[in-house]
């Protein structure tokens, strides 16, 4: 077995403001969860503003699946429901104590659970809703019996964190955490590592998982594209998918019997003074974790990854699912004749750019302009360069825009997810909002389908 | 550059909504933006993206075909003083040319960019640099006499009729620099065929026949120019079409550049090579009097508008097959038509126009024959996983 598959059509963006490996503890001010993280639920609020939560209280519940809720990372006082248009709710806060309470769900052996016990356990204290599915990209159902679990544990998006560095000493959690994860499946569990490297990796004396290697330029180690290699999404199939730091938390869960919402988190980016790995809890605010170290300049602050982060302000929270702040620098300047200079600092996966002179493993400082008015889908054969599916992009994404559900399901919608589409949205000359595009056939596919 | 910038902020506001120059806003949105990269930034999805944009794909594409034009106006006004015996120089060659093939490309740029603007307007669009390339390409294609109005007339119809109509850049069907061409084609005729046109002024007792022409008639293999003469252009024909070899140093530009399909360059040249091979092969079998069987293979590549339709026509994106795999067999189905044309149709010398839009017209059918069979191939991993389960 764990042969080495190797992924051909991808692209490595190699930006400057790599994270330093060493962890630094941050406390923050403020933790909020926010509903918009979970695509496709609807929040019932459980809390008000000036309410006492512990870590593993409940603070909302999906009002269509009242069993998937969302529980509180830190203990503390909620300081503000707060919403945007339409009072759609965007973020629950919760101001810390200094000393951490916790909801006690008793700590337990997995191998010693029943199947039913565990999904309980993981829905009560609010850590269910890190095992997202494909097809659709959303929360898992506890209903579902998942043909295979998939983990990828390494990441080759722009400036992404290392996993083998966050999750080391943690091996022994990490275990507990897939012993529980096993229960859940009568299938595989697939634990995708880096190949080509040749070192042994934190991961590679896990048990109960079937280890594949990975090797090529970005998305090599998104799941989805692991997903399509390895055992591709049927109609009617499901699989599920988490990430690493995931499955410690699922390992803490039971070993201490409380929702440990600890994660690290990598700050990188051009403008960071100096990049480096935080120690901190899902949702914290970034306000602390910048103090000090941005550089001058008017910049963006994404939560995620530079081709798949939300934007946030300088003291928004991070993401539910992200362990990557990215700050970069904002593009909003007019540049003459920009389109017809030489280019020499210009990353371009394209060769209309002097800088493929440069080589390969310069880094570069890029921006958040667009680089380009939005023109119609002129250029083929420029999204499979950097998409490594089996499935033809530009016609799954025409079939998207012109909402034909049998096109998209014939054409692979279930296999995708908007992240496997961020290379074909950041090389594309038409400059198209791709992503946005693809949530919305996969949301019209959900609706058709349910 | 701060002072310009100034001025279009200063001025901006008239061209907007509500301004005294509303019907305007196209226009002033094409000469901001090609003054200016605009300033908008990402709000979701992909934070950074590529630098590159349509103007800078369409921009190279321009510079590919350059070295063309001017090797063009050289060769008219070589083409020119040779039928006259005349010896001229360098530049009074390049300057007889020039006087010839500038008024053509303003001519098509004029009345092409002008309808571009038009409906980009009315559509309330930004203009599309797709015209960019297709008003640079028709001066290339046509003889160099062609009568003004009638590149204007023919570039009208192009944009209207083979682009505007089916909604502009991006959903034509036809490739719009070769409809301008075949509506010269079948419009005027005697303008566009036969041996008097291609050599602008052309003294009277010069024989202006090109390798096609001449091959047409079935003239003997040695009337024909020399395969150097042939292969660098030093040779009669429309504009941009006869240097096979400034042709492939473009070619190899655009697929450096990763701007051109290298896959439907080499398909059309192994679609046209192969079929060449064959009539060889049986010509002295089934038609023994007719040259061009006989003529070497390759003679056909470096002859007419083959190498040209190869690299600069038949890898229009919009108009080609989409998909990788059917690049391949729209390339190679081109090559095999143009020979096909060329050799078995008593009417027409040359037939790479015709093959590329006859393969125009097909592309979309090849495609979707190519999408099926990924379909298909779901549905069959779909069944054996049903299967499976029961």
């Amino acid at each position: 077995m764990s042969e080495i598959i190797t992924i051909k059509q991808g692209l490595d963006i190699n930006l400057l403001g790599e994270a330093e490996k060493v962890i630094q503890p941050v406390e923050s001010g403020l933790y909020a969860i926010k509903p918009p993280d979970f695509i496709g639920v609807f929040p019932k609020v459980l809390v008000q503003e000036g309410d006492r939560v512990k870590a593993g209280t409940s603070l909302f519940y999906d009002k269509y699946r009242e069993n998937i809720k969302l529980t509180s990372p830190v203990s503390g006082t909620v300081k503000e429901l707060r919403r945007g248009e339409k009072r759609v709710l965007l973020e629950i806060i919760i101001e810390p104590d200094v000393q951490q309470e916790y909801e006690e769900f008793g700590k337990a052996d997995p191998n010693r659970l029943s199947r039913e016990e565990i999904i309980e356990k993981l829905l009560s204290s609010g850590i269910w809703p890190v095992i997202r599915q494909r097809p659709y990209d959303v929360i898992a159902n506890p209903a579902d019996h998942p043909k295979a679990i998939f983990i990828s544990a390494f990441d080759t998006s722009p400036l992404a964190p290392d996993y083998d560095f966050v999750v080391n000493g943690k091996s022994e959690v990490f275990q507990t955490g897939i012993d529980a994860l096993k229960k859940l499946t009568k299938g595989i569990i697939h634990l995708n590592l880096k190949g080509g490297a040749g070192k042994s990796s934190v991961f590679s004396g896990i048990k109960n998982v079937q280890v594949n290697y990975f090797k090529g330029p970005h998305p090599a180690g998104n799941v989805g594209v692991q997903i399509n290699k390895l055992d591709p999404v049927n109609k009617g199939e499901v699989v599920w998918h988490l990430r690493p730091q995931e499955v410690i938390t699922i390992g803490r869960l039971f070993n201490e019997g409380r929702y440990n919402a600890e994660k690290i988190v990598a700050l990188t980016g051009s403008e960071v003074l100096k990049p480096t790995y935080i120690r901190t809890k899902v949702g914290a605010v970034i306000t602390e974790i910048i103090r000090d170290n941005i550089k001058e300049g008017k910049v963006r602050f994404i939560s995620g990854n530079p081709l798949t982060g939300t934007k946030i302000d300088k003291h928004g929270f991070i993401g539910f699912y992200d362990s990557q702040i990215t700050v970069l620098p904002e593009g909003d300047y007019h540049e003459m004749f920009g389109w017809a200079l030489p280019g020499f600092k210009k990353f371009s996966y394209s060769r209309t750019f002097f800088s493929w002179l440069h080589p390969k493993s310069r880094k570069y400082r890029l921006d958040t302009n667009f680089h380009g008015g939005r023109r119609a889908l002129v250029m083929t054969g420029e999204m499979e360069k950097v998409f490594p599916f089996d499935i033809y992009p530009m016609q799954l994404i025409k079939a998207i825009i012109t909402e034909d559900v049998e096109a998209m399901e014939n054409l692979g919608i279930y296999e995708v997810a908007e992240e496997d589409f961020a290379l074909v949205e950041y090389i594309d000359t038409s400059k198209t909002e791709i992503q946005s595009l693809v949530r919305k056939g996969l949301d019209l596919m959900r609706k058709e389908m349910s | 550059m701060n002072a310009i910038r100034n001025f279009v902020d200063k001025i901006k506001p008239n061209f907007q909504k509500g301004g005294r120059f509303e019907y305007l806003h196209s226009t002033f949105d094409a000469f901001e933006t090609f003054l200016f990269v605009p300033n908008k930034t990402t709000t979701s999805g992909s934070h950074i993206r590529d630098y590159i944009d349509m103007k800078r794909t369409m921009g190279w594409v321009v510079i590919a075909l350059v070295p063309l034009l001017l090797f063009g106006m050289w060769n008219v006004g070589y083409q020119h003083h040779l039928s006259h015996g005349v010896t001229a120089t360098l530049w009074e060659n390049f300057f007889f040319g020039a006087l010839k093939v500038l008024p053509i490309l303003i001519v098509s740029y004029v009345v092409g960019l002008g309808i571009e603007f038009m409906f980009a307007q009315i559509r309330g669009h930004e203009v599309n640099e797709g015209f960019l390339v297709s008003g640079f390409l028709i001066p290339l294609i046509v003889p160099p006499d062609t009568p003004l109005w009638m590149v204007a007339l023919a570039t009208a119809f192009a944009v209207i009729i083979g682009k505007e109509v089916f909604g502009g850049t991006g959903m034509n069907i036809l490739n719009p620099a070769l409809t301008a061409r075949a509506f010269l084609f079948f419009s005027y005729p005697q303008a566009m065929s036969g041996d008097k046109v291609w050599i602008a002024e052309k003294a009277d007792a010069y024989s202006g026949a090109t390798a096609l022409g001449k091959l047409l008639t079935n003239e003997p293999i040695e009337s024909l120019p020399s395969v150097s003469d042939m292969f660098f252009g030093l040779i009669p024909g429309s504009v941009g079409e006869t240097s096979t070899f400034l042709i492939l140093i473009g070619g190899l530009f655009l697929v450096i550049t990763g701007i051109g399909s290298w896959r439907i360059m080499l398909s059309v040249f192994a679609g046209g090579y192969g079929l060449a091979l064959l009539f060889n092969l049986i010509g002295p079998y089934v038609a023994p009097e007719n040259t061009y069987m006989a003529i070497p293979a390759y003679y056909h590549l470096i002859m007419g508008g083959f190498a040209f339709g190869a690299v600069f026509m038949a890898t229009d994106p919009v108009s080609a097959a989409q998909t990788n795999k059917g690049k391949w067999i729209y390339g190679v189905l081109i090559g095999v038509m143009a020979v096909l044309i060329r050799v078995l149709n008593p009417a027409y010398p040359e037939g790479m126009m015709l093959a590329i839009l006859l393969m125009n017209v097909f592309a979309p059918l090849i495609d979707y024959y190519v999408v099926q069979a990924n379909i298909k191939k779901r549905l069959k991993r779909f069944q054996k996983a049903q299967l499976a389960t029961t």
